[in-house]
């Protein structure tokens, strides 16, 4: 492909692209990022060289994607234009697909999935799928991410094309605020108005950082965004660039997401030798240079100067801000920090209109959110769903309930910065307000459903470890206060508890909260509160010692 | 986030720093943002990073020792002693912790009878429990190199060292 000069090219290109694609070829899906796990590599190539045997490459075309959703059923696909999904996809299972699906149209009734013991063979009849709303996540499973054709025909680029011909840098900060996004990354702050004070910081070289670092145990759905659509990223990004007047971008993306990095590389080339990105972007006078940032382990990265100070190439610890980044980031220039789906919104605002995405959500929570839902709960895998959603839904609709014949406890929202929302919170209509008043926060949007087997204390302590572990060390009241707090909860999950436990820990989780220099520290007493709060129970029983049963030598086990 | 620093001396293997030379030779301005991917370079070569190594860097990029300890010390991904062939890493994120990742962590522990951080003697395997992987679905995971391997229980994880 040549050089895109201009808007008008790109659509040009699109069209030829539209009149070569073939809407009678069955296309067969398959998730080969998450699904990796559980052999669809072998599943995709053993439909390669089944149809190359049967010599079927003019009727029959399979598509390696990205996440589907539904990661339970991995390794899944989904045939097309039937809309046929099939889950737990075995290499024996091929030739069958295309004998009696493929050439066909017969239904095999062991690959579908079922609920309450019908067999479901239709994606848009699944309910897991149909009470969605996918605008982060519309081309992730559907489109081939190594692919920048697949993401031009489902009007890739369109966004950037728009903003360069039509509009101005503050009549996309203006699209923005109007929207009412907020940050996807965890603390919710509005999109629109970060933008606006990295625009009017001073100075001439300015900063975009995207921050892929997803470190909450329990989080995943930038990993899908970044390896499943990685277009949308870039573009995104150029989105935004061109908005703040930023030349050069960073992706900072966690070392445990090899796959995202591969398809982030990809991607990058494939923009830069189409003129998308680099010099003189689709012809117009805006240039944008864009590098990955291979994080190094270090939870404490995801925060905005600590990732700034990794970038640098030093240890990455946070500081005090005032300065924000908007003012004073990457190497003391102005840099915006966005999150992974904060951005991968931004293409849809733009086309769509900036009334589009407000209708979706509630009064002060725009737009969609992406939970990451795993632990006791049947559906695993990855939701989009509308701001306001009440947790019943995401759980027992869309999740299909508690596996087994156990009960619901709590979710943890929101990671180690989270909390616990017990029973009497589902039918809560989930938005960044609403999840706070009850003592977790959006966070990130990792969703673990916890049956009555799991024990409150336990989950605390587990926290608890994760954030002291992760502490960079250098403020004391983090450093020293979540290692008592470890020490306590430790003591109480041991038996060991005395009755001045409590009090101590919430007085050391209040010290921890007010006085530490960052998030982490901020935060990292939220799962011993939320939990003090709902299971106060668990936490005398264990130290009266009076219930044996709830004492947790192990964490609580489910069959998969 | 606090990893020990000591380095034996003997069992040090020598070192053929060609290698670290061809890395630090593509920078030929280096700036202080450089090190990290330097560092991760010469990690993925040498499958760790050898002192000497560390003294090359120094040398090449004018940046103090002590600060490129002071990194390498920070992020958990770098190690200054060998390593295995294979890196294991076993999720303890929620997901899997609540799915039994604890089981998994013991019966690896005996089955390589090495303590988490480790390497076994025939420097075939380090072992080391991550926060997460982000495959939450698969829980519980563990990850041998870049191979994720899903819904594991301890028996199934004991097994899958065979396959290396």
């Amino acid at each position: 492909m040549k050089h895109l000069k201009s808007p008008e090219d790109l659509q040009k290109l699109r069209k030829s692209l539209e009149s070569k694609h073939r809407s009678d070829k069955v296309r067969i899906l398959i998730c080969t990022t998450g699904c990796r796990a559980l052999g669809a590599e072998e599943v995709y190539k053993a439909f390669k060289s089944e149809i190359a045997k049967q010599s079927l490459a003019d009727k029959v075309e399979i598509v390696d994607t990205g996440c589907q959703g539904l990661c339970a059923r991995a390794p899944v696909l989904t045939i097309e234009p039937m809309g046929v999904f099939y889950g737990r996809v075995l290499e024996t299972d091929v030739p069958d697909i295309i004998a009696k699906t493929v050439l066909k149209g017969e239904i095999i009734e062991r690959l579908c999935y079922t609920e309450a013991g019908k067999r479901i063979p239709y994606i848009k009849d699944v309910p897991f799928y149909s009470k969605q709303k996918k605008i982060v996540l519309r081309n992730c499973g559907s489109i081939n991410p190594k692919s920048i054709e697949d993401y031009i025909l489902k009007d890739g680029y369109a966004a950037i094309s728009k903003a360069l011909s039509e509009m101005t840098p503050d009549s996309i900060i203006s699209e923005i605020k109007n929207s009412g996004l907020r940050g996807r990354g965890g603390a919710g702050y509005p999109t629109g108005i970060k933008w606006e004070l990295a625009k009017n910081a001073p100075g001439d070289i300015k900063y975009l950082i995207c921050n892929g670092d997803e470190g909450d145990p329990g989080a995943f759905m930038d990993r899908a965004v970044l390896e499943g659509d990685p277009h949308s990223i870039i573009e995104g990004m150029l989105i935004t660039a061109y908005a703040i007047g930023a030349r050069k971008g960073f992706i900072y993306v966690r070392a445990e997401y090899p796959i995202a990095v591969e398809h982030l590389k990809i991607a990058i080339e494939q923009a830069k030798h189409l003129g998308i990105l680099g010099e003189n972007v689709l012809g117009s006078n805006f240039s944008f240079d864009l590098d990955i940032k291979m994080g190094a382990g270090a939870f404490v990265c995801g925060e905005e100067t600590a990732l700034i100070a990794s970038i640098e190439g030093k240890r990455g610890m946070p500081r005090p801000r005032p300065p924000f980044p908007a003012t004073s980031g990457l190497w003391g220039k102005p840099t915006n920090i966005n999150n992974v789906e904060t951005i991968a919104n931004l293409p849809i605002i733009i086309l769509k209109g900036y009334e589009y995405y407000k209708a979706i959500g509630t009064g002060s929570s725009k737009g969609t959110k992406i939970f990451a839902l795993a632990g006791n709960v049947k559906n695993t895998g990855l939701v989009e769903v509308p701001m306001g959603t009440t947790l019943r839904e995401i759980v027992f609709d869309i999740g299909g309930g508690i596996p087994g014949k156990k009960q619901f406890k709590a979710a943890q929202m929101g990671g180690p910065s989270g909390g616990c929302v017990p029973a009497q919170h589902l039918d809560l209509p989930i938005d960044y307000e609403t999840v706070k008043e009850v003592g977790a926060i959006m966070g990130s949007g990792g969703l673990i459903v916890m049956d009555d087997t799991a024990s409150m204390v336990e989950i605390a302590r587990y926290f608890m470890e994760f954030c002291q572990d992760e502490s960079c060390g250098k403020c004391v009241p983090c450093r020293v206060g979540t290692k008592r707090m470890l020490d306590i909860l430790t003591r109480i999950t041991e038996g060991k508890g005395e009755k001045e436990d409590l009090g101590l820990l919430k007085e050391l989780a209040e010290v921890t909260k007010t006085a530490s220099l960052c998030g982490l520290g901020q935060t990292a007493a939220n799962p011993v509160l939320s939990t003090i709060r709902y299971y106060l129970n668990e936490y005398e029983a264990l130290i009266n010692k009076k219930d044996a049963q709830i004492a947790p030598a192990q964490p609580a086990q489910v069959a998969t | 986030m606090h990893k020990s620093v000591t380095v034996s001396k003997e069992g040090t293997p020598d070192v053929d720093l060609a290698k670290c030379r061809a890395i630090l030779s593509k920078y030929s301005q280096p700036t202080p943002s450089d090190l990290i991917p330097i560092l991760q370079q010469i990690q993925d070569a040498y499958g760790y990073l050898p002192q000497t190594a560390l003294s090359e860097i120094t040398a090449g990029t004018r940046i103090p020792l002590s600060k490129i300890y002071g990194v390498v010390t920070f992020y958990s991904q770098f190690s200054l002693v060998p390593r295995g062939k294979h890196t294991i890493k076993v999720c303890t994120g929620t997901a899997c912790h609540i799915k039994g990742a604890t089981d998994i962590k013991k019966k690896l522990t005996e089955a390589l009878q090495i303590h988490e951080g480790e390497t076994t003697k025939d420097y075939k395997f380090t072992y080391e429990p991550v926060a997460c992987v982000g495959t939450c679905f698969l829980a519980p995971v563990m990850m041998i190199d870049n191979r994720y391997y899903g819904k594991l229980t301890a028996e199934k994880a004991e097994a899958t060292l065979k396959n290396y």
